[in-house]
């Protein structure tokens, strides 16, 4: 049974089609990154997939349950789903809306019904494991850039889902964060859980992927292996992951040579 | 120049609102009111809100005010901070509402408008001082519950006392939303500031000040949206759970009985 599957799922924000009758299939334990530029469709995938908004035509299943606002309605459907799937956001600063860091960590857990021992034995635990135990009673919204993601990541994680979606989540961090966060996410990941993330890092993709889906326009326009979809340049070209860098050198002679960006 | 007091409000708004949301500000205070259950507090400060609406002698409500004054500075909390953030606001704003009532109420004219001859009624000021009194009595007392207690005890006693979980929700959030507001409004008028060379003509500065206004709404909106998923996304259905449990103490009881005591004796003074 696949984790996650979708048929012809058409997502549109006013006139604008995110989604154009998407096809994939995300099998379970798999890291998968979804590659592509902005506006590509990545963030609102992963909002889908994390049943926060539902296509205006198609089908979404998780581990062949169909994710629709009906079921998302019921109780015990949405607490089994919010146990197993974790979401980080883009932008930590939507994420985070409590008091202080401690609070915050800890806001998920009880959400979803843990104990209150639990609670403080497991947000005690994680905050060391982020190393960000001396942040705990600051307000979250206070903090750096780079705090703020390892924060946004530990109120996550913190649940240890089965399944983890990521939106972007080395963007806007200096070169040190960024491999905090990928080193955080090999650790945590173990090769045992399913990671899909979005990105258009290619520095990172073979660290927090065995497998590629490109997007473009809404659809998949490739599926492979990390190594096989960086090799592709006429790929990366065409869905805007890579452009062509032109520069004088001394000699006068003009030069050009694909260009990424990684800390976009 | 309205653009510069724009920024001014919003860079004062942003400061007291942070302000105002930090816990661990008002929690490391340590005075009467801090030791409180968040219970009592929205019980007790209630009961004596609802004692100065009702009360239609002013003595009354002025013991009430009076009472209120005295928890803050039993409470650690500023006067400076209660003068800028209440009294003065709150009778700029009432001022406005009840200035009318001075002139338009009938009754014994004390004073007349050198050029205008319009009378002020020792009723009308009555009235007005009513008005006044009553909102800055209540605004104080409400003050007090914010920078006495986080915010989140402040929502989880609310849903203890049987505020619907709609209503909680929506309070809960609306203030991370105001803050997200602000701190926004606060991005867009520096990066502004950062591309502009020299003062704007009139015609200019109200053409950026409603442009503003207009972008700030819709990236404000869909923020605000962000976080309601943000919170969603981690289990959140609309209760409130938080890890400290609420207790309470013998000297909770006594408080909440002296809360009570002194919101009856202020309705048995007033008959």
């Amino acid at each position: 049974m696949m984790l996650f599957e979708t048929t012809d799922l058409t997502y549109s924000y006013d006139r604008v089609t995110a989604l154009d009758r998407l096809n994939l299939s995300i099998a379970e334990g798999s890291r998968v990154a979804l590659v592509g530029a902005n506006g590509s469709g990545k963030s609102t995938l992963l909002r889908i997939l994390d049943g926060l908004n539902f296509g205006q035509s198609g089908t979404v299943r998780f581990r062949g349950e169909p994710m629709t606002e009906a079921h998302f309605a019921s109780d015990e459907f949405a607490f089994s789903f919010r146990r197993q799937v974790g979401l980080v956001f883009q932008n930590p600063d939507v994420q985070l809306f409590n008091p202080t860091v401690f609070d915050e960590v800890a806001f998920g857990p009880l959400q979803l019904g843990w104990s209150k021992s639990e609670v403080r034995d497991r947000v005690g635990e994680t905050l060391d494991r982020f190393g960000i135990a001396h942040l705990k009673d600051r307000v979250p919204h206070r903090l750096s850039g780079g705090e703020k993601k390892r924060v946004a990541l530990a109120s996550v994680l913190v649940t240890d889902p089965a399944v983890l979606l990521l939106d972007e989540p080395t963007a806007a961090l200096d070169p040190r964060s960024q491999s905090q966060v990928i080193d955080l996410l090999v650790e945590w990941g173990g090769g045992a859980k399913s990671v899909i993330t979005a990105t258009h890092n290619l520095a990172d993709l073979e660290d927090i992927a065995d497998r590629c889906l490109v997007l473009d326009g809404g659809l998949v326009v490739a599926e492979a292996a990390p190594a096989e979809i960086l090799r592709n340049r006429e790929l990366l070209e065409r869905s805007n992951l890579i452009h062509a860098h032109r520069h004088h050198h001394r000699s006068g002679e003009l030069h050009s040579h694909p260009h990424v960006h990684p800390s976009e | 120049m309205r653009l510069h007091f724009l920024e001014r409000t919003i860079d004062g708004l942003h400061a007291g609102l942070a302000l105002a949301l930090d816990a661990e500000n008002s929690a490391a205070a340590g005075g009467l009111l801090q030791q409180l259950d968040a219970r009592v507090k929205v019980a007790g400060l209630f009961s004596l809100i609802l004692a100065a609406a009702l009360a239609t002698r002013l003595w009354v409500i002025a013991a009430v005010f009076a009472l209120a004054v005295a928890l803050a500075a039993l409470s650690r909390v500023s006067f400076r901070v209660l003068a800028t953030r209440v009294w003065i606001g709150a009778l700029a704003f009432t001022g406005a509402i009840a200035l009318p009532a001075v002139f338009l109420t009938p009754g014994v004219a004390l004073y007349r408008l050198p050029a205008l001859h319009w009378p002020i009624t020792a009723q009308g000021l009555t009235t007005a001082g009513f008005l006044l009194l009553r909102v800055e009595t209540a605004a104080t007392l409400a003050l007090l519950l914010v920078f006495t207690t986080p915010w989140m005890h402040v929502l989880k006693a609310l849903r203890v006392l049987r505020v619907p979980v709609l209503l909680v929700a929506i309070l809960g959030m609306a203030s991370r939303y105001i803050l997200l507001l602000l701190e926004t409004a606060h991005e867009m008028f520096e990066s502004r500031k950062s591309r502009t060379v020299g003062p704007l003509a009139g015609a200019a500065r109200r053409h950026v000040a409603v442009a503003s206004s207009g972008v700030l709404l819709s990236r404000s909106l869909q923020l605000s949206g962000d976080v309601y998923l943000a919170m969603q996304a981690r289990g959140f259905r609309g209760d409130v759970y938080l890890l400290d449990d609420f207790a309470m103490t013998r000297f909770d009881w006594l408080a909440l009985a002296a809360f009570l005591a002194l919101a009856a004796a202020a309705v048995w003074a007033d008959r």
